[in-house]
């Protein structure tokens, strides 16, 4: 209300006064943004607690990024069509017929040299991409709103994903290469470390506990990200500190680092002591990385935001919004295309139901990561964080045997807890 | 002597961390229009919400006494029921309704539910006929101009039999013609004893038409004046707490060869094909001169500035645009930052910023180049701009960190000027650059304005305010029904001079 009628102080007094009151209002805006982060590892500590420790055996850690990686990969795209102030419904038919065609082009076709699922996977990637474009086109220069052209995409993709595999038949089984998309592990280049050697009892049998070895390769990467994010954060803070400005106080930046810390080595350490780090999981991080740093540090990714806060501010900044729009389906045509690919790779043969309902996965992952439906608002990590929510809960209810049923009326509630806490927290703020 | 018909008495309202008023009095007579002045967040607004109950009994300190009697309002409800009726500055009607259908909107002539039609559209042909309002009941209110949609919300308060009016600046968005037909409405309603209160922040409407003057600052009522004190400068100084010598900042032009030309400019309207908006306009502005253009609401001033920058409004655009002689492709929003073009729209918060994102970015979005390397952003280089910004243009924040939309309307302008700035045009048009800005914020605009003209920019200003074209421009082009039909030296130019090339221009027309 007065932001005018308050006289702004001036000079050195305003620095002095600031300071105190900064440490805790970075506090405060730092547990906002950290709550789902926490929301997340205290969901993780329920199931771990309920499922008696399975949560967080290496081989279960291991089906949780295989088994929901796509959804968080799609979810990157939805992060970007949803800031951008739109929604895509057809992400689960596409992936769908996505993985329709891969399979036909790998095994039934005949493709020669071109069924490599290298050459199929790029081919399928491109065409993600031209499915996207061709729905993007529709909305970013006729205006057509998203909602109708994706829905009715969704349902176009579910049919073509069914007439291609010729009624309800799946076609399989697909090439081991392929597989791999999905439940490989990346090789292991440096060797294991043997802990605790195997104890073989009088039956033949290894002793549970013993055995105990790490997969070196897997164990250094983890090590050298954590490193590299601590220096990055250093640096980052040794810069803004010499322009003048103050970064966020020490104390906190040095908790965050050292939990996020603890938290990834923990991981990678229970990686590593099963098969190493999943294929996908490699992917899936490089993505990440990208998206939050195209989101973040781009001009690409501030203008997205603009249009999803002011479309028609930012088309007077200069801002080429039709052909933002069209990028930005592009962009989900193409993940969508990936997550059909892993969902393919991952059952090893192209069903007709594959991604049946995962846009609502994909959709309800975002907006639990705090994006809101007005578009503007939302964060990469957050959508990485709200998709691992939904699969964490997925699983952990798996495993502790909650009736399929009851697991939707679960997700569905927190769901809406989530941006019923979100709407809540903005309208105090 | 009248009675008095509304007492506010010590209000005082507190939100998390500000006081918005402080023992505010307020004392309204019977039959009078009475207005509120003060700058932009003052607490005038504050005290009507707290007056018509949007602000519920209990959320603040006072006595409300109406006609005698002490009020606790619960909700707005309860003070319509009483004949209290608050018509706010951004209008509360329902576009795709008719004119009927809102008048009676939540108050309808009903049975059990069934809506009676004919008794609505009768009554609300009585009360159209009452506002002066020439229009069928039927018609939906997207259908009609700003001006008539402000008649039909008072059409809507009489409906509710009121007996005291609020307007929250009633005229901000409309016309000279608009605004005097609706100050003359309210006069009749005082010959007819409704009581208004009106918040303007234009002293030549209150001068016209108001009684008494309250005139808070910061959350205080600092005087009351009687009709024969009310005095332009007496208000101002009030208002600021200091007295403005001078509303305009002084300059000394120094104006150069000539910066931009515009040529035969014509444009269609984008939906009626054969309408033709711009008729044939031919501009120029040089080097380091501020050039108005003046006209009436309605005038094609803005569909001119539009169609100019990036072809955003209209179609079968035709003319010619040079910069330092040469022609130049400014068929887009881009190319036309490119060339160094730029436009502050006059509706900042549809068009001019990214409401939900703070004072950092909104800053660097016409020109995220500058702060940037091979499209990666320099968040401390912006960081830098956006804070040397803050600091030119005088946007009085928390930090650049701050929401665009908490801002108040001025240091939201600053903000949107700030973004134009950084994209260092070579010719600048600002369109109402002061619309909804108290008179401390509009000095400091007209200041930067004379800045960026002595920075050697060429400067076009489309402003509704004469006497603010006359204060702070070198030369003025009147503009009326797509044409320019006048063009005058500052120095020569008058109010009524303008007025009369308007009036010229449309003998020509017809």
């Amino acid at each position: 209300m007065s932001t005018e009628s308050v006289p702004t102080p001036t000079g050195v007094a305003e620095d002095v006064q600031q300071k105190p009151r900064m440490a805790v209002s970075a506090l405060v805006t730092n547990l906002r943004e950290y709550g789902l982060v926490l929301a997340l590892i205290a969901i993780m500590l329920f199931f771990q607690y309920t499922t008696s420790g399975t949560l967080f055996k290496p081989v279960n850690l291991s089906n949780l990024v295989q088994q929901n990686s796509f959804i968080i990969v799609m979810a990157l795209g939805m992060l970007l069509v949803i800031v951008s102030g739109h929604i895509d419904l057809s992400v689960g038919s596409v992936a769908g017929f996505i993985g329709a065609l891969a399979a036909m082009m790998m095994v039934i076709w005949p493709l020669g040299i071109f069924s490599n699922p290298l050459v199929v996977s790029i081919v399928c990637l491109i065409i993600g991409g031209l499915i996207g474009a061709a729905q993007g086109y529709w909305i970013a220069y006729h205006r057509i709103p998203s909602f109708i052209v994706t829905l009715a995409g969704m349902l176009i993709f579910r049919g073509l994903c069914q007439a291609l595999l010729g009624g309800g038949s799946s076609v399989g089984p697909l090439p081991p290469g392929f597989k791999a998309l999905s439940s490989g592990f990346i090789p292991e280049l440096i060797g294991t470390w043997t802990l605790v050697p195997p104890t073989v009892n009088a039956a033949g049998k290894t002793i549970f506990g013993s055995g105990l070895s790490l997969q070196m390769t897997t164990v250094i990467i983890g090590i050298i990200c954590v490193l590299a994010s601590a220096f990055f954060g250093i640096r980052s803070r040794r810069t803004r500190e010499r322009h003048g400005y103050e970064a966020e106080p020490f104390s906190l930046f040095l908790i965050k680092t050292v939990i996020m810390s603890a938290l990834v080595l923990f991981l990678v350490y229970q990686f590593a002591t099963y098969r190493g780090l999943p294929v996908v999981l490699v992917v899936m991080g490089l993505l990440i990385g990208l998206f939050v740093f195209v989101t973040k540090r781009m001009t690409i990714g501030r203008r997205i935001y603009a249009m999803g806060g002011n479309a028609k501010a930012a088309q007077l900044s200069g801002i080429k919004t039709e052909r933002l729009t069209l990028l930005v389906f592009v962009n989900m045509g193409v993940l969508s295309a990936l997550g059909g690919l892993i969902i393919a790779a991952r059952l090893g043969q192209a069903v007709p139901a594959a991604g049946l309902g995962s846009e609502l996965d994909v959709i309800a992952a975002v907006f639990i990561g705090g994006a809101s439906a007005m578009g503007g608002v939302g964060q990469v990590v957050g959508a990485v964080v709200g998709g691992f929510i939904m699969g964490v809960m997925n699983n952990g209810m798996s495993i502790m045997g909650v009736n399929v049923d009851y697991q939707q009326v679960v997700k569905g509630l927190v769901l809406l807890g989530a941006v019923i806490f979100d709407v809540y927290n903005k309208n105090k703020a | 002597m009248a009675s008095t018909i509304l007492e506010m008495r010590n209000i005082t309202k507190t939100f998390p961390g500000v006081k918005a008023l402080s023992n505010v009095n307020l004392s309204v007579e019977e039959g009078e229009i009475h207005a509120i002045v003060g700058e932009n967040g003052a607490g005038k607004s504050t005290l009507m919400k707290v007056l018509s109950g949007v602000y519920p009994a209990g959320s603040y300190d006072g006595k409300i006494i109406y006609r005698g009697q002490e009020c606790q309002f619960k909700g707005i409800r309860d003070s319509e029921h009483l004949g209290i009726v608050i018509i706010h500055q951004e209008l509360a009607l329902v576009p795709m309704l008719s004119i009927a259908e809102n008048i009676f909107l939540g108050n309808e002539h009903a049975r059990y539910g069934i809506i009676d039609w004919n008794a609505n559209e009768k009554r609300t042909r009585a009360l159209l006929k009452k506002v002066g309002l020439n229009e069928d009941p039927k018609t939906l209110i997207t259908n009609i101009g700003v001006g008539k949609q402000q008649l039909v919300e008072i059409a809507k308060a009489l409906s509710k039999e009121v007996r005291l009016l609020i307007l929250d600046e009633p005229t901000a968005s409309l016309s000279e013609k608009d605004s005097q037909a609706l100050l003359n409405l309210l006069l009749e309603f005082k010959r007819e004893g409704i009581t208004s209160i009106l918040i303007s922040h234009k002293l030549n409407e209150i001068h016209r038409v108001a009684d008494h003057v309250t005139i808070i600052r910061d959350g205080q009522t600092i005087e009351t004046l009687g009709k024969k004190d009310i005095s332009e400068d007496r208000i101002i100084t009030s208002m600021v707490g200091r007295s403005l010598d001078d509303r305009y900042p002084p300059r000394e032009p120094s104006i150069g060869e000539t910066v931009f030309e515009v040529k035969d400019w014509s444009v269609y309207h984008p939906l009626h094909a054969e309408r033709q908006v711009i008729k044939g306009i031919d501009i120029h502005v040089r080097k380091g001169e501020v050039v108005g253009i003046a006209g009436l609401m309605g005038a094609g001033r803005t569909e001119f500035a539009m169609s100019l920058f990036g072809r955003s409004y209209g179609r079968r655009i035709t003319g010619e645009v040079f910069l330092d002689g040469k022609p130049i492709d400014i068929s887009s929003v881009s190319r036309a930052v490119e060339q160094g073009v730029a436009y502050v729209t006059e509706d900042r918060k549809m068009y001019g910023l990214n409401l939900i994102d703070h004072i950092k970015h909104n800053v660097t979005l016409a020109n995220l180049d500058g702060v940037s390397r091979h499209n990666v952003i320099d968040d401390l280089r912006e960081l830098d701009v956006a804070n040397d910004y803050r600091k030119k243009t005088n946007i009085r924040a928390s930090s650049v960190y701050q929401l665009t939309g908490n801002l108040s309307g001025g240091n939201q302008q600053k903000v949107v000027l700030s973004k134009w700035l950084f994209a260092n045009p070579k010719v600048l048009i600002l369109d109402e650059p002061t619309r909804g800005i108290d008179v401390g914020a509009k000095y400091e605009i007209y200041t930067i304005i004379a800045r960026l003209a002595a920075e050697g920019r060429a400067v076009i200003v489309i402003s509704s305010e004469m006497p603010e074209l006359l204060g702070i421009t070198d030369r003025i082009y009147v503009m009326n029904e797509g044409r320019m039909v006048g063009e005058m030296a500052s120095t020569e130019a008058s109010q009524e001079k303008i007025m009369r090339a308007i009036v010229r221009g449309e003998g020509k027309a017809s």
